[in-house]
């Protein structure tokens, strides 16, 4: 166990040194948020236009239900406005529509002034003044949703990226990783970290992550699970004891990079290709490209070569592949290897496409399982089926035809979760022995 | 560096609102997984019901709080129904899985903003305790002794939770002692030899979920009378994780672990955010290395490390028996 | 000797019996392709010991599982004790008075032996949630339920092993509390899955008599066996099962030289001898192609 403490020590003092080097960096940027003052009792804003920048000048009056004027507000460069209430109860707020930039005009007029309700006390109520053509605006449902299939072809890719080695890991070893998720979300932020601190273009930075991805997942296997396995540790604590290192590394994440989204610097903002009815930035025709080809790769690897039918092997019953001659202990390592690998393109492809943040991991994990449940617990190509399905399933139900309001996207791919465990268990390619 | 304050917090924080909480969930993940071998990793699910079950009766249904924890229970129990029935079949580890996923469900589902007049949305709701202070029989000041002190109010509060932590104890103690509780415990070992013997495993799978997951909404109650405010984003899948440390701290499948267990806990939780604030101020630590906010990840990196060394070193916790982890065949 | 009652019955497979306890009906399981079990007809005389012999793989534990409640077959139906129980819940059939064990021994680890024996017992009152909160309503008859786990703890010579934690015990204990804890369900029909599998040859003596006791106290027994000399030793009858069909019934003698049977254990198309004669028959024939291979290569 002096392993495990120098492991700890390791990661702390590497951790440590990264975040010397970014709170240093960011000591450096100027702290632009300012907040708007808050009282016990307040409603806010943000004004942007349909760009995405902030308005500066436009006035907001706040009334009472009565129709008392309250306060008045103005929003300030970065599109902020405040009026402080004096107790709960209904209110409305009204826009002034001429203090709006030339060529800027709400979506939806019928909304100002707007009625709104605030209970909470000591947390602003915020409302939402959205201005320019809504996305839906114009667009013939049929193209919409193929655009959502399409946006959910790249996400489930992405998915599937990651829950590759989430699977084989189970399969082969029985562990359900729930730590799985932060090791996307280190292949994102060692993504981040060569490409914003020490300048190297996105691209090598993402090949650099793969490789520490890779490198971290076996050490993992060779340092903490192995070893556990050698004492017989039941599956049980072990899935105790990823849940702890999941809870630790993805607070030391927060520590390092704080809470804060960021985003990389290159391909950060791109105008759509359209081919056709469909609209997507290169960023995402490349994911879904990369994704492809990668996946594309990992099958015939896992097909043709002998270690890839050795891990499939004893991915489906690991005394059986023993007794054939398989060193299994030298497989499960090559899995964590790969997965972590795997896991950390599948954090820098999301990244790309949504910047990037702590716990981008964490909200990815519930998906990965999802997928792979569906797809079926221990198989690759299971990951892969399911993994897409999960990721249409978010992408499209935000869509016509069935317009669930898009936070609760992610509820669709978990409402299947549970029915697919109930209706079918072992997922689409699962072995039924498997599930107990 | 004001130690004397570390000592007082960490000692109050050890029998506050927050470790009377955690206890009760700690009893019903107890049942759960301690007694039963059920892996719900949906506590905190229960809690949230329980919370906004209160919230909701007074600010909506405009009832007296007191209705709120009938009406609470009731709604533990159809949580406890939907989340069992296509879910006691599976495996341990898919259980787990689920009950996550059922958690965040529900986080989700109070968030959304198109409930928003129902649930208050991503903001929550507050004010609706007021009953349960109405009732207290302790006029204004401060109550207790020692670093124990609080206002009337507060203190009020802890008599009651602590008082229902006696009672509940109390239950569960019989239940698992009785006939009940063995069927309970063989189902733990091995569902198929429970199964031979007569006994419908899927059945007492299910009560004991029911009545775990009621000691959850209790736990909900507490915090949602206690701070008078329901947030859905305070009930995140970390304070299932929390409870279950402060269970394995405390030793599972023994009526004292979840008690001993949340209060070391919160001892050591709230301990170490004063000292390591205390620190802060007295320049211990500087400001580059670690700031205010960065205080609180601290902390839960530290349960995320108790989490992974808890079940490699020390399985069976403070009163846990050692011999029954030798034993567990899991 | 109650084995007399079969005395007038065809050792033929699917055949009726004067008073079955246990009445098979087309009772076919499949995994993916293959079949595990396809019997079309078997019955089980009541109060004998009745022996489930085959090959491995010839699907014995399956067909357990089946008319136990613990597998769902493909089609099939079957009685027990007239009563129709084809897709009952394992509990109920448990509780109907067919109690099985299991291969590998399912002793409840963490629990103590006395309360191992304790949970045997059906119509707990004190199983009842709201009942058990109340210890008087259950006291006595958990006193009555222990004293009866006492003599039967007695009997299996497991007495002083009473208040340690069952996962403490030694293979062959275990096998016993597994079967003391059965017959806590005073059952009428009793499924032992190989019962000495893994057992010392002194403790399968003192196994045989336990089973040879339940069908002195009038209970049904049928168990799987590999073990030739124990099933000649103990059984009444003896049903062979062979790639999930039963190929062979018969009282024990008739068992072993059947040529069915034989096959079915050493394969369809065998050279192994199975008698003296064929032995020395082969040796001469074997003796003779020597004999010419050394003329052939002499000259």
């Amino acid at each position: 166990m002096r392993r495990l403490v120098l492991v700890l020590v390791v990661l702390c003092a590497s951790l440590g040194a990264l975040s010397g080097v970014a709170t240093a960096q960011d000591a450096e940027e100027t702290e632009g948020d300012e907040t708007v003052e808050v009282s016990e009792w307040s409603v806010i804003g943000t004004m942007k236009d349909p760009e995405g920048e902030p308005i500066e000048g436009a006035e907001f009056t706040v009334s009472s239900a009565d129709g008392e004027e309250i306060g008045t507000a103005t929003s300030d460069e970065e599109g902020n406005w405040g009026v402080e209430l004096p107790g709960p109860g209904d209110y409305r707020a009204e826009l002034d529509t001429d203090t709006l930039p030339e060529g800027v005009a709400l979506r939806n007029e019928d909304n100002n002034p707007l009625e709104f309700t605030v209970r909470t006390l000591g947390r602003p109520r915020v409302v939402l003044f959205a201005t320019g053509e809504g996305a839906s605006r114009g667009v013939p449902a049929w193209e919409e949703l193929l655009n959502n299939v399409v946006s959910g072809l790249k996400f489930g890719l992405v998915i599937a990226m990651a829950a590759i080695g989430l699977s084989l890991i189970f399969g082969t070893t029985g562990l359900t990783n729930f730590a799985h998720g932060e090791m996307v979300t280190w292949g994102a932020l060692v993504a981040y970290f060569f490409n914003v601190h020490a300048g190297l273009h996105l691209i090598p930075a993402a090949v650099l992550a793969i490789g520490v991805g890779a490198v971290t997942g076996g050490l993992q296997d060779r340092l903490l699970w192995r070893p556990l396995r050698r004492r017989r540790t039941g599956l049980i604590a072990m899935m105790v004891v990823s849940i702890g290192l999941g809870l630790l590394v993805r607070n030391i994440f927060l520590f390092v990079f704080l809470g804060r989204t960021r985003a990389y610097a290159d391909y950060a903002v791109q105008r759509d290709w359209e081919i056709g009815p469909i609209g997507i930035t290169p960023k995402d025709l490349a994911s879904i490209v990369i994704c492809v080809v990668v996946l594309l790769l990992v099958g015939l690897g896992l097909q043709r070569t002998r270690l890839g039918t050795a891990m499939r092997a004893v991915a489906d019953n690991p005394d059986l592949a023993a007794s054939s001659g398989i060193d299994v202990q030298r497989v499960i390592l090559y899995v964590w290897v790969f997965g972590g690998g795997l896991a950390a393109l599948g954090g820098v492809l999301q990244a790309m496409g949504e910047q990037t943040s702590f716990q981008q991991g964490f909200l990815l994990l519930l998906l990965m399982f999802a997928g792979v449940t569906l797809g079926g617990l221990g198989t690759a190509y299971g990951a892969l089926v399911g993994s897409v399905i999960v990721g249409l399933l978010v992408e499209v139900s935000t869509g016509p035809p069935f317009d669930l309001p898009s936070e609760m996207k992610y509820l669709g791919a978990l409402f299947v979760l549970i029915i697919i465990l109930v209706v079918r268990p072992q997922g689409i390619l699962g072995s039924k022995e498997r599930i107990g | 560096m004001d130690v004397g304050s570390i000592i007082e917090n960490s000692l109050r924080a050890a029998v506050g609102l927050e470790a009377v909480a955690f206890v009760l969930a700690a009893i019903g993940l107890n049942l759960h997984f301690g007694y039963t071998g059920l892996l719900n990793f949906g506590q905190v699910g229960f809690m949230s019901v329980g919370a906004y079950s209160i919230a909701i009766t007074v600010n909506e249904l405009d009832l007296s709080m007191w209705a709120g924890i009938p009406i609470g229970i009731l709604a533990a129990t159809v949580f406890a129904l939907l989340l069992g029935i296509p879910t006691l079949r599976l495996r341990a580890d898919y259980l787990a899985i689920v009950t996550i996923a059922a958690g965040e469900i529900f986080r989700l589902v109070v968030r959304a903003a198109s409930l928003r007049d129902l649930t208050g949305g991503s903001s929550g709701m507050t004010q609706f305790a007021r009953d349960f202070y109405a009732i207290n029989p302790f006029g204004d000041g401060t109550y207790g002794f020692g670093v124990f002190r609080w206002d009337e109010r507060r203190f009020w509060l802890l008599i009651v939770c602590w008082t229902l932590v006696a009672v509940v104890s109390g239950l569960v103690i019989l239940l698992i002692r009785s006939p009940w509780g063995r069927v309970l415990k063989s189902i733990r070992e091995d569902e198929d030899a429970a199964r031979s013997l007569g006994k419908n495993v899927y059945w007492f799978k299910m009560q004991s979920l029911i009545l775990g997951g009621i000691c959850g909404a209790f736990a909900g109650f507490a915090l949602a009378i206690g701070t008078q405010s329901v947030q859905p984003d305070t009930y995140s899948t970390a304070i299932t994780f929390y409870a279950l440390t402060a269970l394995i701290i405390g030793g599972m499948a023994k009526s004292i672990g979840p008690i001993v267990g949340s209060m070391l806990f919160w001892l050591l939780f709230a301990g170490v955010d004063v000292l390591l604030r205390e620190m802060q101020s007295a320049d211990y630590i500087p400001e580059w290395l670690m700031d205010g906010t960065q205080v609180g990840q601290v902390r839960v990196m530290l349960v995320g490390l108790a989490l992974m060394l808890l079940p490699i070193f020390r399985p069976q916790g403070l009163f846990g028996d050692k011999r029954e982890i030798q034993l567990d065949a899991r | 000797m109650p084995a007399s009652a079969l005395a007038d019955v065809t050792p033929v497979p699917g055949v009726p019996k004067p008073d079955p306890v246990l009445v098979v009906d087309g009772v076919r399981r499949t995994f993916g392709g293959l079949t595990a079990v396809d019997v079309e007809h078997v019955e089980v005389q009541r109060g004998l010991i009745t022996a489930l012999i085959g090959p491995n793989g010839a699907g014995k534990t399956t067909f357990f599982n089946l008319l136990t409640g613990f597998d769902k077959p493909d089609t099939g139906s079957w009685t027990f004790d007239g009563q129709p129980v084809a897709g009952v819940p394992a509990h109920k059939v448990a509780r109907l008075g067919m109690v099985r064990t299991f291969q590998l021994t399912k002793s409840l680890a963490r629990l103590p032996v006395i309360e191992n024996m304790r949970l045997g017992a059906t119509g707990q009152r004190g199983e009842s949630f709201l009942r058990a909160l109340v210890p008087s309503l259950w006291k006595s008859q958990e006193e009555a339920i222990t004293e009866r786990a006492d003599s039967l703890l007695e009997r299996f010579k497991l007495s002083h092993m009473r208040d340690e934690y069952a996962g403490t015990l030694s293979g062959g204990q275990r096998k016993l509390l597994e079967m003391a804890r059965a017959l806590m369900t005073e059952p009428k029909l009793v499924m032992l899955d190989e019962p000495m599998a893994g057992v010392n040859p002194a403790l399968t003596q003192s196994l045989l008599g336990h089973v040879k006791d339940l069908r002195a106290q009038g209970m049904t027994v049928v168990f799987v066996e590999h073990d030739m000399d124990v099933v000649y030793d103990i059984s009444d009858w003896v049903i062979v099962m062979a790639e999930g069909r039963v190929i062979a019934e018969g009282p024990p003698e008739s068992i072993g030289a059947n040529q069915q049977v034989i096959d079915a254990y050493l394969g369809a198309h065998h050279d192994a001898p199975t008698s003296a004669a064929e032995e020395e028959a082969q040796l001469a024939e074997a003796q003779a192609m020597i004999a010419e291979e050394e003329e052939g290569g002499s000259s």
